[in-house]
């Protein structure tokens, strides 16, 4: 039977279970959204603005394991999708994103709404390509749901014509597709299992270091059980957080430039670092010359391109975490390295995290959430609110936090818990923000409360650009370059510290949720923290803003400055001592 | 530092050029010649690329280029028996007839034939190695200072018949 182009795409989504479309229309994807109109197996959802559509996505995509589908029209709606693509490839987040484009014959004519958007996006994406004759559709298709969600998880974009969406075809969509440039890594090398597990089981002093990879690949339960049977102390990655109960009594802390002193010295120390699903970000080695480097270093990632990029491995094993994992669980034996586990038991003990601040604090917001929320999602932002949340937020197979590691994306948490919310509706979503990115994607309330969903978004603020100031007044003698959320036109220009003539609300979150028809709390007193919190989780109905308004100057703690090896870390700052 | 050479597999389709400059470009990797033409599969197109790097950043270049969804097969000719040529033209203007005589000399010891031909210029063809080229170029220069005008098709490469052997 011949159908159009626009159908056959509501029929390629059907067969790849698709069951919500993040989407907003535009005159080139207006086929499409008529072939949507009074479908009822694909919830349509329409946020407000595209960066809010991907993000959106994105949180659905990250919270649920399945693709995240996008849907926009050329030119602008195209072009706004472009930092939500780099955020979810950067995270190995599966995602396909649907572009409107142009009609063929007038795709390099400047024509209205027209962008190269494969061009834009292809360093960005994992695979991005136009589709150009509707014969292809199908196959095309088919390819970009395959390539997102195989292998590393990543985002393709499909850029469709206006005449193919049009054109009459064939109706068929294929069962599978084979790409011969394309064959993910399906297998573990046994040998490469065995050398790594003869090197652990000489070791004195190794550590599991554990990135994203291991969640993305849903290994949780494996992970745990590899570092029981094992007995070996497990360190995450920001990314990696959660890949094993962080109360569980293996568990350091993370790693990196706000990384807790345990882990960082244990990293420093250990005599083999088996890393699994992390690339070695520079946010995590500090002075890369002397990560880990007494250590002979094992790393597993299903990305050949991330093993020696950074970091000279000794054993590298390309595959899947979950299969790897299993794979040594089968050999791997336990180690007597209780000397060991006592020197990193110590480190925890002595150097614990801990905001010795006065008044209400982050931590004391993030371990009311701890305490109120068992089962949940929680997104952050970007900056202090996201480090805080790293630092603090107890994570196991029923809390689970998402976030923007590689690429650092403000505005990304607000819209992502609009995403994980619909495809989590029974679990509590929370949304922790700070009054910069809140307001990156603050449109979003009106997507929150037209779809009914209860979101908890707790803003942290400070009235700064909190990560940017603390640099400032650390590393650049508190010369506060744009950093203040509450700047007036008419105030002081070498105002390095906020006073009583700072304007009190920059804008006033409670009305603003308010007038979107959403609800607002203002906490301004510890002891107000957890009922604000349980006054939240028993609202059903509508999102719910609580602003925490904290220090001004509060600074996110340890910290290894810029340059500095990872053991090398400043424990307290002046501000935080209070 | 190394020169090294690269034999790649693509897919004959739009943009494919784009991606793999745009990846030696992002990841600010150094590209010294790329020629690429389809092969007997006419899906498949070919590349030869050269390019000067040291171990390790060769070592992500080839894995960054077969991760590529359109890379087919990445072969590094580096340390391969292989026949490489490139074809080079130049033309040489202002020629005296000193230099006319001059230039088939040349054209006697070097291999080059002198395809075209007027009152006042010559244009040269030379199918060799990069390496004899860029002498060659360098030959010419210093004789016909400011006269010519160069024009390089970069390097072909394929495995020598033997190696299938081996």
């Amino acid at each position: 039977m011949e159908i159009t182009g626009a159908e056959l795409f509501i029929k390629a989504l059907k067969e790849e279970n698709v069951d919500v479309l993040f989407a907003y229309p535009g005159g080139q994807a207006i086929d499409l959204f008529n072939a949507l109109y009074g479908e009822k197996d694909i919830e349509v959802v329409l946020p407000r603005h595209e960066q809010g559509l991907v993000h959106a996505a994105d949180g659905y995509a990250r919270s649920t394991g399945k693709v995240g589908v996008c849907l926009v029209t050329s030119g602008p709606g195209a072009t706004n999708l472009v930092t939500g693509v780099a955020t979810a490839n950067y995270d190995g987040v599966p995602l396909v994103c649907f572009t409107g484009q142009v009609p063929t014959n007038l795709i390099g004519n400047d024509a209205f709404q027209e962008v190269d958007i494969v061009g834009i996006t292809k360093s960005i994406s994992k695979y991005a390509v136009t589709v150009r004759k509707r014969e292809d559709l199908a196959e095309t298709i088919k390819k970009a749901f395959y390539i997102a969600k195989t292998g590393k998880p990543g985002v393709v974009v499909v850029d469709f014509p206006k005449d193919i969406q049009r054109e009459y075809g064939g109706d068929l969509y294929p069962a599978e597709v084979n790409i011969r440039g394309y064959k993910p890594n399906a297998s573990v090398h046994i040998g490469q299992i065995k050398k790594a597990l003869e090197t652990l089981n000489d070791a004195k002093k190794p550590v599991f270091l554990i990135g994203g990879g291991v969640n993305i690949a849903n290994a949780n339960d494996e992970m745990t059980k590899l570092a029981e049977l094992t007995g070996i102390p497990v360190i995450t990655t920001i990314m990696g957080k959660g890949a094993i109960p962080t109360t569980h009594k293996l568990y350091v802390g993370n790693i990196g430039i706000h990384g807790s002193y345990a882990a960082n010295s244990a990293i420093s120390n250990c005599d083999v670092l088996f890393s699994i699903g992390t690339r070695f970000n520079d946010r995590i080695t500090g002075k890369i010359e002397e990560f880990a480097q007494n250590a002979t270093i094992i790393h597993i990632d299903i990305d050949t391109a991330s093993i020696s990029r950074n970091i000279a491995v000794d054993i590298p094993i390309v595959g899947d975490a979950k299969n790897a994992i299993c794979a040594l669980i089968e050999k791997a034996v336990p180690l007597n390295i209780t000397e060991w586990t006592e020197q990193i038991d110590l480190w925890k003990k002595y150097y614990p995290i801990n905001m010795t601040h006065t008044g209400m604090t982050p931590q004391m917001i993030i371990q009311s959430i701890n305490k109120i929320f068992d089962n949940a999602i929680i997104t952050t932002d970007v900056g202090q609110n996201q480090l805080w949340a790293t630092q603090f937020l107890d994570l196991d197979k029923n809390r689970k936090m998402l976030t923007s590691g590689g690429l650092g994306t403000m505005g990304y948490g607000f819209p992502a818990a609009i995403g994980a919310k619909i495809g989590n509706p029974k679990k509590d979503v929370i949304a922790i923000s700070g009054d910069g990115g809140m307001q990156m994607n603050i449109q979003e309330m009106a997507t929150a409360v037209v779809y009914e969903l209860p979101i908890i978004i707790c803003i942290l603020n400070n009235g700064y650009l909190g990560n940017v100031r603390q640099w400032q007044e650390m590393f650049f003698n508190k010369r506060y370059s744009n950093t203040c959320m509450r700047y007036r036109k008419s105030c002081s220009i070498d105002c390095n510290t906020p006073n009583k003539c700072c304007p009190e609300y920059t804008p006033d979150f409670i009305k603003l949720a308010e007038s979107y028809g959403a609800k607002g709390i203002r906490v301004t007193k510890a002891e107000d923290i957890e009922n604000a919190l349980m006054d939240a989780r028993h609202n059903m109905k509508v999102p719910i803003v609580i602003e925490f308004i904290i220090d001004r100057e509060i600074n996110v703690m340890p910290i290894v400055p810029p340059g500095n090896p990872l053991n090398d870390i400043i424990l307290e700052s002046e501000e935080n001592k209070g | 530092m190394k020169k090294r050479w690269i034999c790649l597999f693509v897919e004959n389709e739009i943009g494919v050029l784009a991606s793999i400059t745009g990846l030696f470009s992002g990841k600010s990797y150094n590209l010294d010649s790329l020629t690429v033409g389809t092969t007997e599969d006419n899906t498949i197109s070919r590349m030869t690329i050269g390019l000067t790097s040291d171990d390790k950043t060769f070592e992500q270049i080839k894995k960054q280029l077969n991760r590529s969804v359109e890379v087919i097969k990445v072969v590094d000719y580096t340390d391969m028996p292989i026949h490489m040529k490139e074809i080079l033209f130049i033309k040489i203007n202002n020629c005296s007839n000193d230099d006319k005589t001059e230039i088939f000399r040349i054209a006697q010891i070097f291999p080059i034939s002198v395809i075209d031909y007027d009152f006042t210029s010559a244009l040269l063809e030379c199918t060799q190695t990069e390496s004899k080229n860029n002498a060659l170029i360098i030959f010419l220069k210093k004789k016909f200072l400011n006269r010519l005008e160069i024009v390089r098709g970069g390097s072909v490469a394929i495995e020598t018949i033997g190696i299938s052997e081996k």
